[in-house]
């Protein structure tokens, strides 16, 4: 298998249904029964066609969407943490610190110029404004972001302008579990081999990765393991790629 | 890698509060808990029941029944460590109510022209509160006016001038100015950017966003905009003919809503 050490996420039976009350209570079953778990320094991805729930386990695991059956538990050295039962405010927290989400779309905020954006992450973990400052644009010009852009709100931006301003974002507070919903759909070959660059050193710290990814290169470069949904049901947990190397 | 400290100390407690015009009018029954360093916002449309909520949780409007309480700080606006115990908002005396919106509290008015005082300086509106807990140093005051001028974005040239010859966004950055500068530990905000032309809430939005962090505020934010919440709230409160419907994270709310109402409401939105 691909890791020797504990996993720190397991995902146990989950089930998630949309009620739809608009139209007459239909309900949406979208997941049954999906398991996996995931380990520090390794990166599954989730395969399978759109539509298959890829996004809505990501949503679940950051606490936007709701649980509808099923345990998310983190492992950590003094005990585990359940997220399918956190009450609300103790996300604020685990967002900050523990789980990062990096979409494939950037939520504008109107006026603020890209390097905050970039910034508000570990401003928001109180760290130093200089020290902040100096990581946001090292992280913006690994992602060739054009100096000129920086002090700029990215609301003009081109799509891939944006989403390389909300890749640096999720990458630059190095969080040990991210979450990544096609990262690289709008870049080009350069820029997807930044982002390529950034999972394995964020694999390399020691960081678990889970990630969606439409771009077959990408996908296979970085995937320890492969975790195929299929319709209606999830999955179980089926590695079908043998891991390159070891990690850690 | 260590289990983080995931709780928060709380900070402003409902425990059942009920004010009642008429049945459906006003709100019932009513549980909250607000979290230090946590923007919660109250949404529902008009009539909902949330301004009354707001009346009642500042002290503003005694409810027909329950409680609400404060767990005072000691050392204001700081990470929470400590604090002076209770206070049951409703039990103490109406002149230790109204120094508690005075010194700890802060109330941004909807409308500035409610929370200003437009004949005086744009300074003096600063400084009153300031006044209020003792200093009197005028260099002091002036200082802190500048200061909280610039912090709004406000040309601290303009100190000397009444609020009347300013525009409505800059009257609702200098209530807020006015409000913050106290570094109040708990804030009540209905409706801030309520009044204001989009051009002028896209400013004013930004700089909350960026003062609730810097100053680690605790807030209670009413609004009917949905956008104004994403941007602003941590948690969201949904109300509905004066009952709490749904509560939750805010994209949770927004994202994957459950009940009916919240459901009706957010797909209602119109985005450009």
């Amino acid at each position: 298998m691909t890791s020797l050490t504990q996993p720190f996420l397991s995902v146990d039976a989950l089930h998630k249904a949309f009620v739809l009350h608009g139209q007459g209570g239909m309900t949406l079953e979208v997941m049954r029964d999906l398991s996996l778990t995931l380990s520090p320094g390794e990166c599954l991805v989730l395969a399978g066609p759109s539509g298959i729930g890829k996004s809505t386990l990501l949503k679940m695991l950051h606490g936007s969407y709701r649980v509808t059956g099923g345990t998310l538990r983190l492992h950590f050295e003094d005990g585990d943490l359940s997220l399918d039962t956190l009450p609300a405010h103790a996300w604020h927290t685990l967002r900050r610190d523990v789980i990062g989400y990096v979409s494939q779309f950037l939520r504008v905020v109107p006026r603020v110029p890209a390097v905050e954006v970039v910034m508000e992450p570990l401003l928001a973990r109180g760290v130093d404004e200089a020290e902040t400052r100096a990581r946001a644009e090292a992280m913006l010009a690994r992602l060739n972001l054009p100096e000129r852009l920086w002090s700029l709100p990215p609301g003009t931006f081109s799509g891939g302008e944006q989403q390389r301003v909300n890749i640096a974002r999720g990458f630059v507070a190095e969080h040990p579990l991210l979450l990544l919903d096609e990262p690289t759909a709008s870049l080009d070959a350069a820029n997807r081999e930044v982002v390529v660059q950034l999972i394995q050193e964020a694999k390399a710290r020691g960081a678990a990765l889970l990630g969606i990814f439409h771009d077959e290169d990408v996908r296979d470069r970085v995937a320890d393991r492969l975790l195929p949904l299929t319709p209606h049901m999830g999955a179980t947990i089926a590695p079908t790629k043998p891991a390159a190397e070891e990690v850690r | 890698m260590k289990r983080p400290d995931l709780d928060r100390a709380t900070l402003l407690e409902a425990r059942g509060v009920s004010r009642l015009y008429d049945p459906g009018k006003g709100c019932e029954a009513i549980d909250i808990r607000l979290h230090r360093g946590e923007v919660l916002g109250i949404v529902g449309e008009s009539g909902s029941g949330k301004s009354t909520l707001l009346r009642l949780l500042a002290g503003m409007e005694r409810p027909d029944a329950g409680q609400v309480v404060y767990r005072s700080p000691v050392a204001p606006g700081r990470d929470g460590s400590g604090h002076e115990g209770e206070l049951d908002l409703y039990a103490i005396g109406e002149a230790r109510r109204r120094a508690l919106l005075r010194m700890e509290w802060g109330l941004v008015h909807q409308n500035p022209r409610d929370g200003l005082r437009l004949g005086v300086s744009a300074g003096a509106n600063i400084g009153e509160r300031l006044m209020a807990l003792g200093e009197r140093h005028y260099g002091q005051l002036r200082a802190a006016g500048q200061d909280w001028m610039g912090r709004v974005e406000l040309d601290p040239r303009r100190i000397d001038d009444a609020p009347k010859t300013f525009s409505g966004g800059m009257q609702q950055r200098l209530q807020i100015a006015r409000t913050l500068v106290t570094r109040p530990n708990l804030v009540f905000m209905d409706e801030p950017t309520g009044g204001l032309d989009v051009s002028v809430q896209a400013r004013l939005l930004d700089m909350l966003r960026t003062l609730v962090r810097e100053l680690g505020l605790s807030v209670i934010l009413v609004t009917h905009d949905l956008a104004v919440a994403r941007l602003l709230a941590h948690r969201l409160m949904v109300m509905r003919r004066g009952q709490v419907v749904e509560t939750g994270l805010t994209d949770q709310i927004l994202d994957d809503p459950q009940h009916a109402y919240t459901q009706l409401l957010v797909s209602s939105v119109l985005t450009p």
